[in-house]
């Protein structure tokens, strides 16, 4: 399984990504370029944080229009897998890939530190390695970050099973205290409808070893290559 | 020959110069390097480079008694920053650096143009920035005005450093009203690179081309520099115009392009244009390499039309670099920029000439002789004599200060220390910095007494720590000097890491003031002698003077940003008490000292005693100890005691981790003969407490570095009690108790509704 990591300019957790996968996971992966139409072959498209273009204007709102953008559209309407972490969530949601969107954090601050999740749905092939209601240690680092989106979608993700991660407290209860940036019923993470493409604020990719505090994420990518197998 | 006016300057009269900046006797002396009268675009050149912020004309013969050299310093102080070799092949830029007159007028762009310009510092020497540390001064939070000032400092750190991408991870902020009417913020970065990328800022080549690099030059920042090199006074909120405003997102590029620039070899020099622009960034290379460089201004890609020569010399516009490249080598350079978005221009050549010509077209408008420009700077040793005031309060015997009622009970003294902002958690503050961006932090804000992250592609660590107590170094400058160094070594060593090198940023207020300068000289001299004791040498720095308001002077604050080296990551030994169970020892001995305390200023309001001696042997065994016994892995924890002395040091350990806070059972009967409050804020120098399953061990190793050790307690259970027992009392409370204190203080200081520009201005209430 190869996996492209896309850098944007303004991308800064690319190359975090691309360890994540090589070292700690020990799969392919080809960096791709904000300007290129070409995918070079990869299986799985990950979306990196950063501030893509400044995230002038609104958070992903331009790297939607990026060359390499239409190829990973095309891509995810083909049932091709597709990961946005961080500000690749936020450009997965402008590129109406996902539904919803992030607004500005509620405390109006960045917020870095770890929080925990819990695993709403462990049946994606983003979570098969994971169990529904494990809790995982993973950090986040973002200013907008406060997932939100109307009535009648939130009932369609929540039907549909399509909310992945919930922000919890260590007892695994989805309070407003373990919410970090006042995420609409403490959303973390979603999937597609079509359960290909993943979109979450926290950072698998800085999740992967027990010296970095949690090796939590690498379960994720692990999901991945085992999905394939299956 | 030589330069002539442009039609439209200026008359150059006394008063410009004096406006400019120039004593007369520069100005002599500008006019005799000449052999006639300057032009303006010349005087706005020698204004900026002859300011104390670039020339340091007050303080270069101090700084060259510091010790700079070490097998392992590959870049020691004059280029834009220091760096060493950590083996493997592997190398270190760091460097720290003010932007504290920026801040005190404009708090976010100030600060986070300090960020921008130290990341160039690092990456201009071909190193890719790892991690960011800030350390930072401010007047008490029960101002509004200090509320607004760090919020927006705060702010502008994090929005730059975030964006950039480079993880910030230890710093300290340090609350006093001596910094009320002048906030200090200084800014450190680390870079990894190899050491075969390291390139140097030094023009070479006649005929190679000197090319404008990033974003285009506009009127922000002019005299910026100067700015920065005189007191802050009521007419300075008029000079916020001098601020430059950042973009972190062009500076991400302008990173990523300078970085394959480097590794392409198509240039061989690069620097940035920070203080002073084009003009310090052109003259400094050349003067660098002693060949001579011509300069179009016509040619700099500008934001506006009708920029003069001088508004472009001049010019702070951030994200800009200069580079000389291989000639013939121009549209490769171009790709690069291209590549990124960014603008490539070449503006001029590398001469054999010796001198220094701006031209505009054809026209020369200012022609300087060899490298005359930057060599020729003034250099003053102003008188030196300690102020009576300050000798008057260190003679003071503090312990005849009487103790308040409520200190019969020293966990209420204790909480009251916790919750002293200069003590208290950080994480209000550190929770809006990216910490964790680039995949290998360690140790981050909190963890321990210094970050530290893991040099990819290898199992070292890196540990990087700001330390400096401006009250003592005002108290006593040698000895304050001397513990800035000493502390951070501390730090270092307590993470497991070897203390390496060092960088320092010097905060002081007025040199031509002789209390000042004495502050100043002995303050470097105690710097050096604990630079030499400890193997750190200096690799560079910044001197910021000035730092007055109406207000006075800030406290004396040279503070040390020093990296360490952990040759094997895993060795790592975090901050806090960890297993139930585990033996409490304190490495080093408590003494009776208590001047100069956190104690005495949060306590009684006072600022005054003797700091703590500062024995540089001690120190130097008690890091070797602390190294040894990271690597021999019989630490579960180690902390070192500073601010608030032994117990707060011990309350910290137990509750850092609020979610795993763990109780202690502490028995200092051993010291019942100290006074109790000397016993438990007292902040005598050279001791750590550690947390080990295997005490035996410790206290044999210590023995053998000959490092005092005393078994003072054991860890206790998971949100268990907090105790202290000496002789006949004993003192106990649930570890959440003092948890909170140390925890809620800054975010419920911040809470209060008013962050105001406005409410008690300090120039306003000086100016009454």
């Amino acid at each position: 399984m190869k996996f492209g990591v896309i850098t944007f300019p303004g991308s800064n957790c690319d190359e975090d990504a691309v360890l994540a996968v090589t070292e700690g996971l020990g799969a392919d992966a080809v960096r791709l370029w904000h300007k290129d139409h070409d995918l070079q072959g990869a299986d799985v498209v990950i979306l990196p944080g950063g501030f893509s273009y400044g995230d002038y204007l609104r958070a992903g709102a331009i790297a939607r229009f990026s060359p390499i953008m239409q190829e990973v559209i095309a891509h995810a309407n083909r049932g091709g897998p597709v990961i946005g972490i961080c500000n690749g969530f936020q450009i997965a949601c402008e590129a109406h890939l996902l539904p919803g969107a992030l607004l500005r954090n509620d405390s109006l601050q960045f917020r870095s530190q770890e929080v925990i999740l819990r695993v709403e749905n462990a049946s994606t092939r983003f979570t098969n390695r994971y169990t529904a209601g494990q809790l995982l240690r993973i950090p986040i680092a973002h200013g907008d970050g406060r997932f939100t989106i109307e009535a009648d979608g939130l009932r369609r993700l929540e039907d549909a099973g399509q909310v992945v991660f919930r922000y919890v407290d260590s007892k695994g209860n989805a309070t407003a205290g373990a919410n970090p940036n006042g995420s609409l019923d403490n959303i973390a993470g979603i999937v597609s409808a079509g359960g290909n493409v993943l979109g979450m604020m926290p950072h698998p990719e800085r999740a992967i070893y027990q010296w970095l505090g949690s090796r939590d994420g690498l379960a994720l990518f692990e999901s991945m290559l085992a999905h394939v197998a299956a | 020959m030589g330069a002539t006016p442009r039609p439209g300057d200026p008359v150059i009269t006394p008063a410009l110069v004096a406006e400019h900046g120039l004593t007369p006797d520069e100005y002599t002396r500008l006019e005799r390097m000449l052999g006639r009268t300057p032009t303006f675009t010349e005087l706005g050149i020698i204004s900026a480079l002859w300011s104390e912020h670039c020339s340091y004309k007050h303080s270069r013969p101090v700084l060259r008694t510091l010790p700079t050299k070490a097998p392992w310093v590959l870049q020691g102080p004059g280029e834009n920053a220091g760096v060493i070799s950590v083996g493997d092949g592997l190398a270190v830029a760091f460097k720290i650096e003010s932007h504290n007159h920026p801040s005190a007028v404009e708090p976010y762009q100030g600060a986070a143009t300090g960020v921008g310009g130290i990341l160039r510092d690092v990456f201009t020497m071909g190193a890719r920035p790892v991690a960011m540390l800030n350390s930072l001064r401010f007047g008490a939070l029960d101002s509004a005005r200090v509320r607004w000032l760090v919020s927006g400092v705060v702010k502008g750190i994090g929005d730059y450093g975030n964006c950039v991408g480079i993880p910030t991870v230890a710093g300290e902020v340090v609350f006093d009203p001596a910094y009320e009417g002048n906030p200090l913020v200084n800014a450190m970065c680390v870079g990894v690179l190899q050491e075969k990328d390291l390139i140097r800022a030094k023009a070479q080549g006649v005929g190679n081309p000197v090319i404008a690099v990033g974003a285009r030059t506009g009127r922000d920042g002019i005299h910026g520099a100067s700015f920065a090199s005189e007191d802050l006074t009521e007419a300075s909120e008029a000079k916020r115009p001098r601020v430059q405003v950042g973009d972190p997102f062009t500076e991400k590029l302008l990173l990523e392009a300078s970085l394959e620039l480097i590794t392409s070899g198509h240039i061989v020099a690069i620097q940035d244009m920070g203080a002073a622009g084009l003009t310090s960034s052109s003259a400094e290379m050349a003067e660098r390499g002693d060949v001579g460089v011509t300069i179009d201004t016509t040619l700099v890609p500008v934001r506006e039309t009708g920029m003069t020569p001088y508004e472009i010399l001049l010019s702070e516009s951030q994200e800009r670099m200069l580079v000389v490249a291989k000639k013939g080598h121009e549209d490769h350079v171009r790709a690069i920029l291209e590549k990124w978005d960014l603008v490539a221009a070449v503006i001029g050549e590398v001469i054999a000439e010796p001198v220094y010509r701006v031209t505009e077209g054809d026209h020369v408008v200012a022609e300087f002789p060899g490298s005359r420009l930057v060599t020729d700077c003034p250099v003053y040793t102003p008188d030196a004599a300690e102020g009576a005031d300050v000798q008057r309060l260190r003679a003071e015997d503090v312990h005849a200060i009487p103790e308040k009622a409520e200190e019969s009970d020293p966990l209420w003294t204790l909480r009251q220390l916790l919750s002293s902002p200069t003590i208290a958690s950080k994480r209000w503050i550190t929770r809006q910095y990216d910490s964790t961006v680039r995949a290998s932090t360690m140790l981050g804000p909190g963890d321990a007494d210094a970050a530290v992250i893991r040099l990819k592609g290898t199992n070292k660590g890196l540990a990087v720590k700001t330390d400096c107590n401006g009250r003592y170094v005002y108290l006593e400058p040698r000895v304050g000097g001397r513990i800035a160094v000493a502390e951070c070594a501390r730090n270092i060593a307590c993470t497991g890491a070897r203390p390496m090198a060092i960088t320092n940023c010097l905060n002081f207020g007025n040199p031509k003031r002789p209390e000042v300068f004495f502050q100043f000289r002995e303050a470097v001299a105690g710097m050096g002698e604990a630079c030499t004791a400890l193997d750190t040498p200096v690799t560079g720095g910044n001197v910021s003077f000035y730092n007055e308001s109406p207000l006075g002077a800030v406290f004396p604050t040279p503070t040390i940003g020093m990296v360490g080296l952990l040759e094997c990551a895993d060795d790592v030994v975090q901050g806090a008490f960890r297993t139930p169970g585990d033996a409490i020892l304190l490495l080093g001995t408590p003494t009776a000292e208590l001047g100069a305390s956190e104690y005495l200023s949060r306590i009684h309001g006072r600022t005054t005693g003797a700091p703590p001696a500062c024995n540089l042997a001690h120190e130097r065994a008690l890091v070797d100890c602390l190294v040894e016994a990271a690597a021999a892995r019989v630490l579960s924890s180690a902390h070192d005691c500073s601010d608030g002395g032994l117990a707060v040091a011990l309350a910290e350990s137990a509750m850092m981790r609020r979610e795993a806070a763990v109780g202690a059972d502490i028995d200092l009967s051993a010291f019942a003969s100290l006074p109790v409050r000397a016993l438990l804020f007292g902040e005598a120098q050279g001791r750590a407490v550690v947390s080990s399953p295997n005490p035996d061990a410790v206290a044999a190793l210590a023995a053998r570095h000959g490092v005092p050790v005393h078994r003072i307690g054991t860890v206790g259970a998971s949100g268990g009690s907090f105790s202290i027992t000496v002789g006949s009392h004993r003192w106990s409370t649930g570890v959440e108790t003092i948890a909170d204190a140390w925890h809620d203080a800054i975010p419920s200081l911040m809470a209060r509704v008013a962050i105001s520009s406005d409410d008690a201005a300090p120039a306003a209430a000086g100016s009454a």
